[in-house]
């Protein structure tokens, strides 16, 4: 555990109340977001694997919190690669140096990583070796340049002799399929990831064949909100690197096409310790393009016991613990399509189980924006050199789920 | 070469050791044993001992060092104030520095030491920060005065920091407007009363300018701010949510949650025929939907406050049910609050998407989900008439899975739907009998025997049933022993000659065996009625039960208008306005919504709201004793009355009380504005059916020309509930007497003497003048005719409704209670008519908000037989004019009591127009000596003929509630 006070300091003990609240729900993940004690309140997040905790004194606006806490962790993953107990600790220096910079009094101050990276440089090996020689050290001591700017998240003066600008459009099918195979809820949940390496001051405008696929986006600061009302066309300024330009969500009420189908029979036998289980999966809607990465997670009865099954492809493993089955489908083929069945051992005597398992499916397809959206072209102003530019899509399945 | 080595030196000595390299001369040792003594203070260790050593460090030109030897300071000045002291000067050269990071650097870490002998050093430095050249440092040093203030408030307002802060809301730098609002708005947190935040159009202006330019958290700050502030017309708020809107595309939830705070606040002041009020309302739902994708943490706060705003608004999400579906695998707080939107949404259109999903929830694995998701179907069924039905079959398939949980919640669910529906589903109470033996929770328990006792009738065995739960009588909760003593009660008067020694069984172990004084109480209440009455008891206990209302579990109106102000905050998760929860209740200021306005009004303070809107300051009150009070007295000396003091006496409170509470209840279902008047006689039953229309009626009246209106004599006491006296009457007012003409007749076998009537307090003081002289007996099948004269001089007592009164009549039979509603016209008095200036000058003087209009439709009089009609009923035409082809007539009319009434009646071709408004108290012919109560200052307004009142809105918020609350006691069985 590690604190860091900025108003008055408080004490550890209020902690408890976190701890208690996190021994009564059974997994971690159902602690409670926003906890009240006597004097104080306590938001929370769960990151990998990490709580981080704030006690907050007065009336804030919890998402306020929330989504701080979220940049901080995000920060933390950008530093250091990752964010762990053991990444936090071994630079436990910086994470202070960083929250400093982060949080004043209770009011942000610099969440953007561009300025953050000006002013205490993230630790890399070669940065450590070149510090403990040259006795310099990894804080910055001049004003970062894009700290007051209209531009905030771009540092001035970037230079590249490569200049490139690669765009990621990922999209996330999130949807409830019911026992019939019929779809209960389906949306898709896209987001256009940049990767962006340009010198100096670029302007740049990306257009789409088909912006009406977007009307509800959520926007990064640094697009023109006036040109997109007017023109449909993102107009902006990048910050340096790896940003989130654009997320969209494409809701219910257009088709969304939903690219597996699942054939289940899972049944268990009245008094008696078995059952039976059978799933197939096969493609439908998924556009010629050959669906990957398959991987089929069922959270099973607490009386199952074991599970005996045969896939046809791919591997399987069962978690007795957890209940948890994972079947690792692979890619699909049309000609043979897979299958997983076998037995279910049930612990004797037990009632048959009331509920059904929902299937948690995963799987990817290359090349293809589910929702049809596409890029129409990348232009850039303001700089004179010619950059490469790319565009790659992918649709991947989000909370997928099947109920049997 | 990590940090974590930091951690592994705990050996002893440390401190020692820690202290060598923080005094020895190379740089890199230094900054290394800082770096460790951080490490021990991050995991909470004491390092405070090195304090002077670390200090020591301070001074060097290596940002790296002097950030971390600030960070120590901060953590350790307040235990060490002292030796802090000697940081002081090295603050305050390096806010001289040329480098403004180390200027901003300097004044950030000082606000932070919270010692006050360091903050007397600090404020020449701030004071120059906050008018640096460099915009970094001014916004640091905005901060910086909030946390000053924190210290020492004192010291900011007598060095004028606030002034200073209060200029950087207009400095040529986002950022630094940003911060300016957010430190004024936590210094305004702590001084509700200070005017810190002085919101105008420029500034506001101003405000929206930074917005559009300022980083994500600044967007925050000045969102909430705007959220403050009441735009002085529906334009001006316009314009600012056209200015706000593009907010809700933020990737940062937190802006897009503030703005739809201040959209859903200002959007109050739009009119609803606006198309730009659609166009809002479209624009508000995709922003609440994306929230529902991200963190589940973000999840659980969006939908907290979604839960308000469907609420308010429902048609902003109405399409979107479907992204409430619950998936398996969210955390088990997102799940519960989908379920209750989804509820909220559910409508006929999307009801069997609704049950369907709410039947797969109920076969989950998580207990208290699927109990939630059971109490929802019977939610459905409540809410959705259509669907109850289907809702009633799923739950009686949930009961056959016999899982023991989701049977017990079904059948309180069903309990709900059998007080919705009655007499409609019970077909299904065999399939709950079978269920009997595996309730164990108390609330299961307790329906089901409420379901055996209310139709007992219906269940052949109801006494075996309610004797086997008898047993174990005392080891029962008070809910279940309660309701068992109800229900065999009620199995005894339904099935008297079975039961009596269950009953009796019941009985002695309520009131003998028990130490509960509830459960002895009710005991003992039965016992009596029984044994005195049974007839009674029989009206007692099986009264006809009032329908449950749809919607029991939503937030109050007042509450609800409050916490729409507060979207986004604590008090939105928690459903409370923050005076409820915040620490020390730092003079928390209630917010309120502000009210509806049209353009062409623009009143010069939110204050004064026009007509038609409760006035803001009103609509925050939460309704709790105190400030109801305050409310009463604040109406009671509203208007510029030269009335009776503040401190008036308790009877004086009561008066108002009386006429307030009452009023509203007899306007019953006609709304604040104008309903047609046609619908006011159906709506208040018969006995009622005196209202303005029937003066009107040209049929029915029957001494229409000589004195006023009377209605026909109605039944009031019929036959069988009196022993064979059968009473019916009516009320007559003829120069200037009044009098309640009755009829009694025989219809028993016996004959009847020694009648005699007395009434309970009233509203009025109605009391009978002379006794019931009925002369001979009354011999069985005869009737006779008494015209019985009463006088206003009884004693008062504010009734529900208004002009009910209850009678006792008696004869040598027994005694025999009924109530009936008089019409209010038979108090009008002869000397009604108001002097003309006087009607002017107080028609001026009455405020809007005592004003109310309403249509009277088919009506074929002209203005001379309006006339002439009203005054017969003592409604006086003061004036008369010719408005543009209308003809305006000007009324007035007094009560007993001394209230005035005046009122504008406005007649076009077959749809006159009433406006009617608050009297002043009569000024020089004083009150009537013969009404106690009759003082000056608790004239209320209304308008007796139609026999409804106005009053202004938060009463009327009030008043509507508790009726609410009173039909929909859905816990409380019987």
């Amino acid at each position: 555990m590690s604190e860091k006070h900025w108003k008055s300091v408080v004490s550890q003990s209020v902690c408890d109340y976190f701890f208690e609240a996190q021994e009564k729900a059974a997994d971690v993940e159902n602690v409670p977001p926003v906890i009240s004690t006597p004097h104080h309140y306590l938001i929370s997040i769960y990151r990998d694997k990490l709580f981080f905790v704030s006690v907050i004194q007065t009336e804030v606006p919890p998402l306020f919190v929330i989504e701080f806490l979220h940049r901080v962790a995000d920060t933390f993953q950008d530093y250091f690669g990752e964010c762990s107990e053991a990444a936090i600790k071994d630079n436990v220096v910086i994470v202070y140096e960083l929250l400093e910079e982060m949080l004043d009094n209770g009011f942000p101050l610099a969440t953007e990583s561009n300025i953050l990276k000006e002013l205490i440089k993230p630790p890399t090996i070669l940065r450590s070796v070149v510090n403990s020689i040259t006795g310099s050290s990894n804080v910055g001591d001049t004003l970062p340049t894009g700290q007051l700017s209209n531009i905030p998240w771009r540092r001035a003066g970037v230079k590249y002799t490569n200049n490139e600008a690669y765009f990621d459009v990922v999209e996330e099918i999130d949807a409830i399929i019911d026992k019939s195979g019929s779809t209960v809820f389906a949306e898709i949940q896209g987001v256009i990831d940049a990767c962006i390496k340009l010198s100096g001051m670029p302007d740049l405008s990306l257009s789409f064949m088909n912006p009406r696929l977007l009307d509800d986006v959520s926007f990064h600061p640094c697009i023109r909100f006036k040109r997109w009302e007017s023109e449909r066309v993102l107009s902006f300024i990048p910050p340096d690197g790896n940003f989130r330009l654009i997320s969209y969500r494409v809701s219910s009420q257009n088709l969304v096409a939903i690219p597996v189908y699942v054939k289940h029979s899972i049944s268990f036998k009245e008094n008696s310790s078995c059952g039976r289980f059978d799933i197939t999966i096969g493609p439908k809607q998924n556009m010629g393009k050959t669906i990957e990465g398959i991987t089929v997670t069922v959270h099973m009865p607490k009386v199952v016991l074991n599970m005996n099954l045969t896939p046809t492809q791919g591997s399987y493993t069962f978690d007795p613990v957890t209940k948890v089955l994972t079947w690792d489908v692979g890619k699909i083929t049309p000609q043979k399509l897979p299958s997983l069945k076998g037995l279910v051992n049930l612990q004797s005597g037990a009632p048959k189980p009331e509920e059904n398992p929902s299937l948690n499916i995963q799987f990817k397809i290359q090349q293809l924006a589910i929702s049809g959206l596409k890029v129409n072209r990348l232009d850039m102003y303001g700089e004179k050199y010619k950059p490469f530019k790319g565009v790659k899509y992918v649709t991947k399945a989000g909370k997928f789920q099947v109920r049997t | 070469m990590t940090d974590s080595k930091y951690f592994t030196t705990t050996k002893k000595g440390e401190i020692f050791e820690l202290k060598a390299e923080l005094n020895s001369d190379k740089k890199e040792k230094k900054k290394e044993a800082v770096k460790k003594v951080i490490a021990s203070m991050t995991v909470g260790k004491d390092v405070s001992a090195l304090f002077p050593d670390v200090v020591n460090c301070m001074q060097t030109d290596n940002l790296e060092l002097k950030k971390l030897v600030y960070l120590y300071l901060m953590n350790y000045a307040k235990s060490q104030p002292d030796m802090a002291i000697m940081a002081v000067n090295t603050f305050v050269k390096d806010c001289e520095d040329p480098n403004p990071l180390i200027r901003a650097l300097a004044v950030r870490t000082m606000g932070c030491i919270r010692v006050d002998k360091i903050t007397e050093y600090l404020c020449e430095p701030l004071r120059k920060c906050l008018k640096d050249e460099d915009p970094y440092v001014r916004k640091t040093a905005a901060v910086c005065v909030a946390k000053l203030h924190d210290i020492n408030a004192q010291l900011v307002e007598d060095q004028g920091f606030l002034d200073t802060l209060k200029d950087l809301i207009s400095d040529s730098n986002p950022m630094v407007v940003a911060n300016a609002v957010a430190a004024l708005s936590e210094i305004a947190e702590s001084h509700p009363s200070s005017n810190l935040l002085d919101l105008n159009p420029q500034s506001i202006n101003k405000l929206l300018t930074a917005l559009n330019e300022c980083t994500e958290w600044g967007q925050i700050f000045i969102l909430d701010c705007l959220a403050n502030y009441t735009p002085k017309d529906d334009r001006e708020a316009q314009s600012i949510c056209e200015r706000v809107t593009p907010r809700l595309s933020h990737a940062n939830s937190a802006v897009v949650l503030s703005a739809v705070k201040v959209l859903m606040k200002f959007m109050e002041m739009l009119s609803k025929d606006l198309d730009y009020y659609g166009t809002l309302l479209k624009k508000l739902a995709p922003p609440l939907v994306t929230l529902l994708s991200a963190e589940p943490e973000l999840q659980y706060v969006a939908l907290r406050n979604i839960n308000l705003i469907v609420q308010k608004r429902p048609e902003v999400l109405k399409h979107e049910m479907k992204v409430f579906f619950v998936k398996y695998n969210d955390p088990i707080y997102v799940k519960l609050e989908k379920l209750d939107i989804m509820i909220r949404l559910a409508s006929q259109a999307n009801i069997a998407q609704v049950l369907a999903e709410l039947k797969e929830y109920a076969t989950e694995v998580d207990v208290d989900f699927v109990r939630k998701a059971v109490r929802a179907i019977g939610r459905c069924a409540i809410k959705v008439e259509q669907s109850a039905e289907r809702c009633v079959s799923t739950l009686l398939d949930l009961i056959q899975t016999k899982v023991n949980y989701v049977v017990q919640e079904a059948i309180v669910v069903i309990k709900d739907i059998f007080r919705k529906y009655p007499n409609k589903y019970e077909s299904v109470i065999a399939t709950l009998c079978e269920n009997l033996d595996s309730l164990d929770e108390p609330e299961a328990r307790a329906a089901m025997i409420w379901i055996v006792g209310e139709y007992a009738e219906r269940i052949d065995n109801a006494d075996e049933l309610l004797e086997s739960f008898l047993e174990g009588f005392h080891d029962e909760s008070t809910q279940v022993q309660l309701q068992l003593l109800t229900a065999i009660v009620k199995l005894f008067l339904k099935k008297p000659t079975e039961t009596q020694e269950l009953v009796q069984q019941v009985l002695s172990l309520a009131t003998q065996d028990s130490d509960n004084p509830d459960l002895r109480d009710r005991g003992y209440i039965y016992w009596r009625l029984l044994s005195t009455d049974p007839v009674a008891a029989k009206e007692v206990v099986l009264a006809e039960k009032p329908l449950i209302s749809e919607e029991t579990d939503l937030i109050e109106p007042t509450l609800l208008d409050e916490l729409i102000c507060y979207i986004g905050t604590l008090a939105s998760v928690y459903h409370k306005p923050p005076s409820a929860f915040v620490e020390g209740g730092r003079g928390v200021v209630h917010k309120s919504l502000p009210p509806r306005t049209a353009s062409s009004e623009s009143t010069e303070s939110p204050e004064t709201a026009p007509a038609g809107a409760p006035p803001g300051e009103q609509l925050d009150a939460v309704p709790t004793q105190g400030d109801l009070l305050g409310d009463l007295l604040n109406l009671d000396l509203g208007p510029p009355v030269s009335g009776p003091p503040l401190a008036a006496s308790a009877v004086q409170m009561g008066a108002v009380d009386l006429l307030g509470g009452g009023l509203d209840s007899l306007i019953g279902a006609p709304s604040f504005v104008a309903p047609p008047a046609a619908a006011v006689p159906a709506n208040l039953g018969a006995p009622m059916g005196s209202g303005l229309s029937d003066l009107f009626d040209l049929t029915s009246g029957v001494g229409t020309l000589s004195g006023s209106y009377v209605a026909p004599k109605a039944v009031w006491l019929p036959a069988m509930k009196a022993k064979g006296l059968e009473i019916s009457g009516t009320f007559t007012r003829q120069a200037g007497t009044i009098s309640m003409d009755l009829q009694l007749t025989n219809k028993a076998l016996q004959v009847m003497t020694d009648f005699a009537i007395q009434f309970n307090r009233n509203s009025f003081g109605l009391a009978p003048a002379a006794p019931l002289q009925v002369h001979a007996p009354l011999s069985p099948t005869q009737t006779v005719e008494i015209s019985l004269p009463l006088s206003t001089a009884g004693s008062v007592m504010k009734t529900e409704p208004l002009n009910s009164l209850q009678v006792a009549v008696k004869n040598n039979i027994d005694v025999f209670y009924f109530s009936t509603l008089y019409p209010l016209h038979i108090l009008f008095v002869e000397d009604g008519k108001m002097d003309r200036q006087m009607f002017l000058a107080t028609w001026k003087d009455i405020p809007n908000e005592n004003e109310a209009q309403f249509q009277i439709r088919d009506c074929p009089l002209n203005a001379e037989a309006v006339s002439s009609r009203l005054q017969s009923s003592n409604i006086f035409t003061v004036a008369r004019r010719n408005v543009e082809g209308q003809d305006m007539l000007y009324q007035s009319l007094k009560l007993t009591n001394g209230i005035w009434v005046l009122a504008e009646l406005r007649i076009q071709p077959g749809n006159p127009s009433f406006t009617v408004r608050r009297p002043l108290p009569p000024k020089a012919p004083g009150p009537l000596p013969s009404c106690p109560h009759a003082c000056p200052g608790w004239g209320r307004p209304w308008w007796g003929g139609v026999g409804w009142g106005i009053h202004p809105g938060v009463k009327k918020h009030q008043d509507s509630d508790l009726r609410k609350l009173q039909l929909s006691p859905i816990k409380c069985l019987r």
